[in-house]
């Protein structure tokens, strides 16, 4: 039996306490004495969150694991201060099934870094025409709650409307990827506006996700179910949340850590590494979120973790793969643009990165209060560490980072894992030490 | 050299033309830009003057053919202008203003070598400075300038720059 | 530093001024019996089309030839399905070859921009998706001023399928870096995005209505020249407009157009940079019309690609010093 005893790290960036763990639970908060074999982390001017939940990760496994397998992810997942990770399904084959859920699930208690949930697809094989047995997934071991198509539409209304329905009695949740094909097509790379008419990049305008986005939370009220947005990335799409919500329509939303911080102006160098999709949006865009993700209309950061070989990337910007990674640096992202000009305190950050998506997800032991009897899936943050990220040290298999140079304040310190430390980066001021009660000589 | 030495300079070298060529008959007279060219024009007015007749005057534009490209910025290059009669069997007489290295005048025969087969090509200077580095000889020079290499020779002419002289600057000064 | 040519805001007025006066010294090569100058000899040019186009290809490669470079032709498919060698292992092997220069042509807009951060050989663009295509202004520029002079405040209009033409970003930008005044036409679903913005900050008009710029009524003012675009059939089925005939109707240069055009100034100018589709953006009698400069424009094209690869590759590798005259050009390097 393992004893973790955290020290001094202020809960929810309020009041200082101790934790001490053992058996993956949080047995003592407050003023513990450590007493017997425990390990000591020392966690003075450290901030304590719960363990942080992303609702949208592209691990690649099985398919693609030159650009990143269950176990690289998890592992940049952890780095990141994340203890749990949702799979998107748009792997190779598509987790369309119980046994290829099962599959994800089994390759991510295997590696045990993080939680890797599965997300079922929504239609067979993605195409967007026919339910995928999601019924099946969620009765399977995976316990599948999340379906989605992401990379893909469900663009048609009605099979989207069947999706609803289908899926409330086990409690699961569409999470839909807004774009609809006809308005923005599979071409579209770049927001439509001044910066893709100069460069001459075919536009993905922002009304291609609004539209899908208006037309979802009216089938969600017209079929009783709930709807969860992914890469929320317009200031429209805000709106018709913001209205949808104040209607008692249940639908739930994530952003991105680039689309809080990034803009389509990035684009004009043609560099494929911010090419995403959702594509980056003018500033305009990018102030509604920050503000919707204050106010609570968005409910969750999300990273979209999206790994690609640099042979995927390293095209026209036309020709390159969509997406950026995410794991490993959206908290510090997060501080830096929300945290630190004072939109949000560390409470509001447990709540858009860990108790939000834990419930949006269905994950009923994480996102939990820092109490005693709860899990202990924690994320310690040092608030005043500046770091400036190289791409180069990464733990993804990838490299397709927007942030490297990037200077931001704020990072993850250490990961508890179901009590486990699953990852640290220490400091010469910080000391991790073994305390036993019954080892001569065992200085440190 | 004085505005009157030039001038004086000038009409000496049309007479040697025409004694050379025996006439006026098949000269084309060709500047090299830019102090060339109004100098080619004035030889072929003092050639006018002891003839009667008007010979051919145009420019021979020889930037393409430099061999010094790469050492400089890129420079313009202009459009030559060789009369309507061009240059194939006649006797081309190149005008320039300074011989110095050679270098201008191999790359005017190269230039000239793609646009006809004269039936002669002579050279025309208003100042021979010395320093040859090719094998290439004027056949009718204004003035002998023996000059050392970290002297600059400076010629001004009206038709560009208001006023006519030759200067020498730098070295020991004169 | 390598000198690279892939967007026509990278050339100054008196660059361009420099490129069209090399230019003119080039175009006479065409009259001569020996087609040849020795400046570029020994110098490797790679003519890399991604995207097929036998007159601009070819276009290089005499100007290259005549220029005494070696020029080799590639082909490579540039499409986003094929999965082999990514563009940038592309671009760098041919790299390794110490070749002189790259002149691309891709369908991808920016993959010459793409391309020069990772080749050290200088880059040239021949068309890059819909993006820009700079030889093209310059050789425009070129047979305007031939038969104009100065542009210098001459009004220029553009009509046609702005959203995918590279030849209107390119015109646009070296048109105003010689002073030109610049109308562009074109139904609402071929203006480009952002185009309200765009052209109020770089000074040029818009209008849906042909009729009234060629005209020259009102606020638009007398017409020099007008450059047809081509229109893509295809263009059709994405919905731009409706039938042929009705975007010859509204956006045509149609016998009629040219008729009223040239009964208000019969030095006017009818541009197309082809080819054309005789019949739907330009009617055949404008196209053959003695206004019609289409043919000087194709000339023009070897003589200005010489001049370019000379400006890029004859010099040393330092930008030429700005001349003693103060430059008012906004167009940035």
């Amino acid at each position: 039996m393992s004893r973790l005893l955290i020290r001094g790290a202020r809960l929810f960036g309020a009041q200082a306490a101790d934790l001490l763990v053992e058996d993956g639970i949080i047995r003592e908060v407050g003023s513990v004495r450590a007493t017997g074999d425990v390990e000591v982390l020392d966690a003075d001017g450290l901030v304590a969150l719960p363990g942080l939940v992303d609702l949208h990760v592209h691990l690649r496994e099985p398919g693609r694991e030159d650009a990143e397998t269950i176990a690289t992810g998890s592992a940049a997942a952890a780095a990141g201060g994340y203890t749990a990770v949702f799979a998107m399904a748009n792997t190779s084959p598509v987790t369309d099934t119980a046994e290829a859920a099962e599959r994800v699930l089994d390759l991510g208690r295997a590696c045990g870094l993080t939680q890797v949930v599965p997300v079922g697809a929504v239609t067979k094989g993605l195409a967007g025409a026919e339910l995928a047995e999601l019924g099946l997934m969620a009765r399977s071991r995976a316990a599948v709650r999340v379906f989605s198509d992401d990379g893909h539409c469900v663009h048609d209304a009605r099979v989207m409307r069947r999706a609803l329905e289908y899926v409330k009695p086990f409690g699961g949740v569409i999470s839909q990827h807004a774009q609809d094909p006809r308005l923005a097509g599979p071409d579209a790379c770049c927001h439509e506006g001044e910066v893709s008419g100069r460069l001459g990049l075919p536009g993905w305008p922002g009304i291609a996700e609004e539209s899908i986005v208006a037309r979802d939370v009216m089938l969600a009220r017209h079929t009783g179910s709930r709807v969860h947005v992914a890469h929320v990335s317009t200031a429209g799409t805000v709106e018709v949340i913001r209205w949808a919500k104040a209607q008692g329509i249940d639908v739930t939303a994530e952003v991105t850590p680039h689309h809080l911080a990034l803009t389509t102006d990035l684009l004009v160098g043609y560099d494929p590494v911010y090419k995403v999709n959702p594509p980056l949006r003018p500033t305009e865009d990018v102030e509604a979120l920050r503000a919707a993700l204050v106010d609570g209309t968005i409910d969750a950061v999300a990273t979209d973790h999206a790994p690609h070989a640099r042979h995927d990337k390293e095209h026209a910007f036309a020709d390159a793969a969509f997406g950026m990674l995410g794991l490993e640096t959206a908290l510090s992202v997060v501080s830096e643009v929300l945290v630190r000009p004072g939109l949000l305190d560390w409470a509001g950050v447990a709540r858009v990165m860990s108790t939000s998506p834990a419930r949006i997800g269905g994950l009923a032991a994480q996102g939990r209060s820092l109490s005693e009897g709860e899990p202990a899936h924690i994320t310690l943050v040092d608030p005043d560490r500046e770091v400036t990220v190289d791409a180069t040290t990464s733990r993804s298999r990838s490299r397709n980072n927007p942030w490297h140079g990037r200077t931001f304040r704020g990072a993850v310190e250490a990961t508890v894992y179901a009590g486990r430390i699953t990852h640290e980066r220490w400091t010469t001021s910080r000391t991790h030490r073994p305390l036993t009660t019954a080892t001569p000589g065992a200085d440190l | 050299m004085s505005e009157g030495d030039i001038s004086r300079a000038l009409r000496r070298i049309g007479h040697e033309i025409l004694e050379r060529n025996k006439g006026s008959d098949g000269l084309v007279l060709l500047g090299i830009p830019s102090r060339g060219v109004p100098l080619a024009r004035r030889l072929a007015a003092c050639i006018e003057d002891v003839e009667g007749t008007q010979i051919p005057v145009g420019e021979l534009d020889i930037t393409l053919h430099r061999d010094d490209l790469r050492r400089h910025p890129v420079r313009t290059a202009h459009r030559s202008r060789i009369p309507a009669a061009g240059i194939d069997d006649q006797v081309v007489v190149l005008v320039d203003d300074v011989l110095y290295s050679g270098r201008t005048i191999r790359a005017a025969l190269d230039a000239l070598s793609e646009l006809g087969r004269p039936r002669a090509v002579r050279l025309a200077v208003l100042v021979d400075r010395g320093h040859r580095e090719l094998p290439i000889r004027a056949d009718h020079v204004g003035k002998n300038l023996p000059t050392s290499r970290d002297e600059r020779v400076h010629v001004r002419v009206a038709e560009l720059d208001g006023i006519d002289v030759v200067r020498i600057s730098g070295g020991e000064g004169r | 530093m390598t000198r690279h040519l892939i967007s026509s805001a990278d050339l100054s007025r008196v660059e361009v001024e420099d490129i069209l006066e090399t230019a003119a010294s080039m175009h006479d090569l065409q009259r001569r019996e020996v087609k040849k100058v020795p400046t570029l000899r020994g110098r490797t040019i790679i003519n890399f089309f991604f995207e097929d186009s036998t007159r601009t290809r070819s276009s290089f490669e005499i100007a290259g030839k005549w220029m005494s470079a070696d020029t080799i032709n590639l082909s490579a498919k540039g499409s986003s399905t094929s999965k082999g060698e990514s563009l940038r292992d592309t671009a760098m092997t041919v790299d390794a070859m110490a070749v002189d220069a790259l002149v691309i042509r891709h369908n991808a807009s920016g993959a010459c921009h793409q391309v020069a951060q990772w080749v050290r050989c200088s880059v040239i663009n021949a068309g890059d998706g819909t993006h820009e295509h700079p030889t093209q202004a310059l050789l425009d520029a070129y047979t305007l001023r031939t038969r104009l002079g100065d542009l210098d405040g001459k009004h220029v209009v553009i009509v046609g399928d702005l959203t995918h033409s590279r030849v209107f970003r390119s015109n646009v930008i070296t048109l105003k870096t010689l002073g030109a005044r610049v109308t562009v036409v074109a139904p609402p679903t071929l203006m480009p995005s952002g185009i309200a913005a765009w052209s109020a900050a770089d000074g040029f008009a818009t209008s849906w209505h042909l009729d009234p710029v060629l005209d020259g009524d009102g606020e638009h003012g007398p017409v020099d020249a007008v450059m047809m675009l081509r229109v893509q059939r295809e263009r059709m089925s994405g919905g731009y407009f409706p039938t042929a005939r009705e975007y010859t109707v509204g956006y045509g240069l149609t016998r009629d157009r040219l008729d009223r055009l040239v009964a208000r100034n019969d030095d006017v100018l009818v541009l197309h940079p082809g080819p054309m589709n005789r019949g739907l953006e330009i009617a055949p009698e404008a196209a053959d019309a003695p206004q019609s400069v289409v043919l000087d424009q194709v000339s023009a094209g070897v003589a200005v690609r010489m001049a370019v690869l000379y400006h890029l590759l004859a010099g040393d590798d330092t930008p030429a010093p700005p001349l003693a005259a103060a430059t008012t050009d906004g167009a940035a390097r």
